[in-house]
C-alpha cells in the first residue's frame, strides 16, 4: 500500500513538474541586468560627484553612496514602491546592498502593529537575520584561517 | 480506499435564503466585480491593523446577509465560521459581537463549504431552523502569517496565488426562498507528495479529484446532469491539473467546470495563476454563482472548495501539503 502510494506521488510530482509553467531566464536575465545594473551606475555617479568636493575623499565617497542608496531603497519600501520594482528586479534589485535595506525596513514596517518592542524591535531581523547569521559565522570562520595560516607562516 | 459513501443526503432542504459578498479593491475590479455586493477601498476596513479589517468584513458580510434574508443576526440559531488565520482570530472576533452559538472551523480554503455541509445538516436534522455560515481571507494579513512582509521585494514563480480579500456569509434556512443544499460530500484529507508551498493548485487538485469521484460515485450523477461545477481556488494550473486527472479516468470536465480562483482575478491583475484563500470560494458563491441561481441560468451546481492544510512550520520541516475538499450540491426547485 505505501510502496503503491509512493509510486503515485513520484508519477504526480514528475507529471506536476512538467505542467507547471517556469519563468522565462532569458527575459528575468535581461531585466535583473537591467535594473542592478541602473543601479550600480547611479552608485558610480553619486561617488564620483561625491569625490569632487573636497572635503570628501575616495573612501569616504564610497560609503556616502552607500548611505545614499540604502536610505533610498528605504524610502522607496516606505512609500511602497520598492516591491514593484523588485517583482521584475529579482536579483538585480536585492544583490546590490538595496535588498538588505528593504528586508529590514519592510519587516520593521510590516510588525509596527504589535507594537515598537515586541513587534518591529523583535520581527525586524526576521528575513535578514540568516544574512547576519551567516555574515558574523563566515567571516569569523575566514578570519580563524588567516590567522591560522600566519601563525603557520611564522614557524 | 473504502467503498463507504462519503455523502450526506438533505432531504428536508435546508436553503441559501441570502448570501453577502465583501471584497476588497482588486477583487471589485476583477472580471467578477460587478457582482459583489460591497466593494471596500481600505484593506484595512478604518481599523488598525490588516486583522481587524478581516474581522470586520465578516461583521460586515453577516449583518449583510441577515438583512437580506429580513432577519437581524440575532436571530440566527447558530454561527458557522472559518478563516486562515492562527487560533481563527477573525471569525472569533467576528463572533464576540454576536449572541449567537458560534462554531470556529479550520479547512483552510475549503471551509466555505465545510460550514455549509454542517450547517445543512444541522438544520437538517432539525436542530436549528437557520443558520450564518461564513468565511474570508485577507491577502495583507495572510502574507505577514504564512509568507513575507508586504513591501519586501521577492520574486515569485508563475504558478503562486494571490490570497483574495474577501467575506462572504450564506444564510441557510429551513424555510423561505432559493436554491437547496441537496447533498454534501465530505472530502477526505489527499496528500500526493506536493512539498512546493507555492503549488498549492497542485497540491490540492488531488483533493478536488478525489471528492469529484466521490460525488459523482455517491450520487450517481454524472457530469452532464450539472449546470456547472465550481472548485475553489485550484488556479489556472490547478484547475488543469483537475482536468487531466479526471481525463485519466473518463471523466470529461469540458466547458461545465470553472474554478473560483481563476475568474475572480483577471490575467492582467498580474495575480500568478489565480486568486486563493478561504474568501475566494466563500465570494464567488455569495455573488456570482447565487445570482446565476437566482435567474435560474444555473439549476444544479456543484462546488467544491478546495484548501491546502499546509503551516509555514511543517513546510519548513520538508513535510508534504495535504489538501482537502469538500463538495455541496446546489438545486433549484
Amino acid at each position: 500500500m505505501t510502496d503503491k502510494i509512493a509510486k503515485r506521488n513520484k508519477t504526480y510530482i514528475e507529471y506536476v513538474e512538467k505542467v507547471s509553467p517556469s519563468t522565462n531566464a532569458t527575459h528575468s536575465l535581461i531585466k535583473a541586468f537591467a535594473i542592478g545594473g541602473a543601479t550600480c551606475v547611479i552608485g558610480e555617479i553619486l561617488r564620483n560627484l561625491l569625490a569632487l568636493a573636497p572635503s570628501i575623499d575616495d573612501k569616504a565617497a564610497a560609503v556616502y553612496s552607500s548611505v545614499i542608496l540604502v536610505t533610498a531603497a528605504i524610502i522607496m519600501t516606505g512609500t511602497g514602491v520598492y516591491d514593484n520594482i523588485a517583482r521584475h528586479g529579482g536579483a538585480g534589485s536585492f544583490l546590490p546592498i538595496r535588498g538588505f535595506a528593504n528586508a529590514m525596513s519592510s519587516a520593521a514596517m510590516e510588525f509596527r502593529s504589535e507594537g515598537l518592542i515586541t513587534g518591529t524591535a523583535v520581527k525586524m531581523f526576521n528575513v535578514v537575520g540568516p544574512v547576519i547569521v551567516n555574515g558574523i559565522v563566515w567571516s569569523a570562520a575566514s578570519g580563524t584561517i588567516v590567522w591560522l595560516v600566519s601563525v603557520i607562516a611564522s614557524l | 480506499m473504502t467503498a463507504k459513501s462519503q455523502t450526506l443526503k438533505f432531504e428536508n432542504k435546508p436553503r441559501i435564503i441570502a448570501g453577502m459578498s465583501v471584497v476588497g479593491r482588486k477583487e471589485g475590479d476583477g472580471p467578477l466585480g460587478k457582482y459583489f455586493d460591497e466593494i471596500d477601498d481600505d484593506p484595512k476596513m478604518g481599523k488598525g491593523s490588516f486583522e481587524k479589517g478581516e474581522s470586520a468584513m465578516f461583521a460586515t458580510a453577516v449583518a449583510g446577509a441577515a438583512k437580506k434574508a429580513g432577519l437581524r443576526p440575532f436571530d440566527f440559531d447558530a454561527l458557522f465560521a472559518g478563516d486562515l488565520l492562527n487560533q481563527l482570530i477573525s471569525s472569533n472576533y467576528a463572533a464576540r459581537e454576536l449572541p449567537v452559538s458560534y462554531f470556529g472551523l479550520y479547512s483552510a480554503c475549503s471551509t466555505m463549504t465545510e460550514a455549509l455541509s454542517l450547517g445543512a445538516a444541522m438544520i437538517n436534522a432539525g436542530y436549528y431552523r437557520t443558520a450564518a455560515c461564513v468565511t474570508g481571507s485577507h491577502f495583507a494579513a495572510a502574507e505577514r502569517q504564512y509568507r513575507y512582509p508586504l513591501e519586501y521585494g521577492c520574486q515569485r514563480p508563475p504558478y503562486a496565488q494571490w490570497t483574495v480579500t474577501g467575506a462572504g456569509c450564506s444564510v441557510l434556512s429551513i424555510k423561505g426562498d432559493g436554491p437547496y443544499i441537496s447533498s454534501a460530500t465530505i472530502g477526505r484529507v489527499a496528500d500526493y507528495g506536493v512539498t512546493d508551498a507555492n503549488n498549492m493548485g497542485a497540491a490540492m487538485a488531488p483533493a478536488a479529484f478525489e471528492t469529484l469521484l466521490a460525488v459523482l460515485d455517491d450520487t450517481g450523477l454524472s457530469i452532464e446532469d450539472f449546470d456547472a461545477v465550481f472548485t475553489g481556488d485550484l488556479g489556472r494550473l490547478g484547475a488543469r491539473i483537475l482536468r487531466d486527472l479526471s481525463a485519466e479516468r473518463g471523466v470529461c470536465l469540458g466547458q461545465k467546470y470553472s474554478d473560483c480562483g481563476e475568474m475572480i482575478f483577471s490575467r492582467e491583475q498580474n495575480c500568478y495563476s489565480g486568486g486563493s484563500g478561504a474568501g475566494c470560494s466563500a465570494c464567488v458563491l455569495n455573488s456570482f454563482i447565487l445570482d446565476k441561481m437566482r435567474k435560474r441560468e444555473y439549476n444544479k451546481v456543484l462546488l467544491m472548495a478546495t484548501g491546502a492544510l499546509m503551516s509555514p512550520t511543517t513546510s519548513f520541516q520538508g513535510e508534504s501539503i495535504p489538501a482537502i475538499s469538500h463538495g455541496i450540491i446546489l438545486e433549484n426547485d
